[in-house]
């Protein structure tokens, strides 16, 4: 019931509207109720309104308003990339990529896979099931 | 002229549209003419037109017509083939719109003078055969296969007319058996053509895993699939 992720400094946000729709950013200052200071590493530092923000759980241990450089080596210090890309929310990201970019033989590959073990599964459960009645 | 120029641009150039840089005398020392007036005793050297063959006596008309009659402009235009779009290159695998064998991946082979594209199944792997389609019914995939030990020199537009059928009197007895006209079986040419082309193709096709499957199967739109979202 409580809210856990807190809009603070170096609260790391995902971008859900606009230009930079789908970016990993960090909250680097307040400006007023309604917007935010933002700042990644390949951006140039502006302001966002907290509706185009979902926060994260990852954050990050700043100063308010770190120089580029600091901001970059507080990221890798807390390794943020590899957090996000073995979060599930990440990784969730990373799969609705991937089956957008495939192509129609791709597709095509992944059908006959996900057939192959469905066919595996159903073996198996076969083999237990023969296992049970026994 | 002696020999032709490897180039022929102008040595005076357009300052803005409509101005040139030099003036005609400028022009006139710059091209050289006084010197070539001057290897010539001061004359431009003139060439007689060459001995036109005698044209033979034109005979008046036996006829001339009641009113005037208009002369038709002359046509040169030449048609150019259609465009081939950028994702449609020679070994694509093509996915046919409509038509018989719609729904068909098919191997794009080549663009045939008229603008239609040369296609083929291969015959043995989904049943189309070495067949004209045009761009506009036809999704170019990003697959593609390598066909450069295909020899497709010979097809053409002529190769895929229709044979014109001899129109033979026909008796009232005869009158009633036109169905026999009806199914002519390809010639044994033609399906040797066949086989040549998709000889070399099959090759390269069993050499990517699942391609031949690929190949054999129709494609269709499934639940969730939103067609400007794909990715061919």
């Amino acid at each position: 019931m409580p809210f856990k992720r807190y809009v603070e400094i170096g609260r790391v946000a995902l971008v859900n509207y606009g230009k930079d729709y789908g970016r990993l950013v960090v909250i680097v200052d307040v400006i007023d109720q309604n917007r935010a200071l933002v700042d990644a590493p390949d951006m140039v530092r502006g302001q966002m309104n907290f509706k185009r923000l979902s926060l994260t759980d990852i954050k990050i241990d700043i100063p308010r308003l770190p120089k580029k450089k600091s901001l970059i080596a507080a990221m890798e210090a807390a390794d943020v990339k590899n957090k996000w890309e073995n979060s599930s929310w990440g990784r969730k990201l990373i799969v609705q990529k991937r089956r957008a970019s495939l192509n129609d033989f791709d597709r095509f590959k992944v059908m006959l896979a996900r057939i192959k073990r469905g066919g595996a599964i159903q073996q198996e459960l076969a083999k237990l099931k023969k296992q049970n009645a026994s | 002229m002696a020999a032709k120029k490897a180039s022929l641009t102008s040595r005076n150039p357009e300052l803005i549209r409509g101005i040139r840089k030099y003036s005609r005398s400028k022009m006139y020392h710059k091209r050289g003419i006084w010197a070539i007036k001057a290897k010539h005793g001061g004359v431009f050297p003139r060439h007689e037109p060459k001995a036109a063959p005698p044209k033979p006596a034109e005979k008046p008309p036996k006829f001339y017509p009641a009113d005037d009659v208009k002369t038709p402009i002359p046509n040169h235009r030449k048609h150019k083939p259609t465009k081939l779009r950028p994702s449609i290159t020679p070994g694509t695998v093509l996915i046919l719109l409509a038509g018989r064998f719609m729904g068909k991946r098919v191997v794009f082979l080549k663009q045939l003078p008229s603008g239609l594209l040369l296609v083929t199944g291969p015959f043995k792997i989904n049943g189309v055969p070495l067949r004209r389609v045009n761009q506009a019914y036809v999704i170019g995939t990003s697959t593609k296969i390598d066909i450069s030990g295909v020899d497709v020199e010979k097809f053409d537009d002529k190769y895929f007319t229709k044979e014109k059928k001899k129109k033979t009197k026909k008796s009232e007895g005869e009158f009633f058996d036109t169905e026999k006209e009806a199914t002519k079986a390809l010639p044994q040419e033609k399906k040797d053509d066949q086989k040549t082309v998709d000889a070399q193709l099959i090759k390269a096709i069993e050499a990517v895993p699942d391609l031949k499957a690929y190949l054999g199967a129709r494609f269709s739109l499934r639940a969730g699939m939103k067609p400007h979202e794909l990715v061919f």
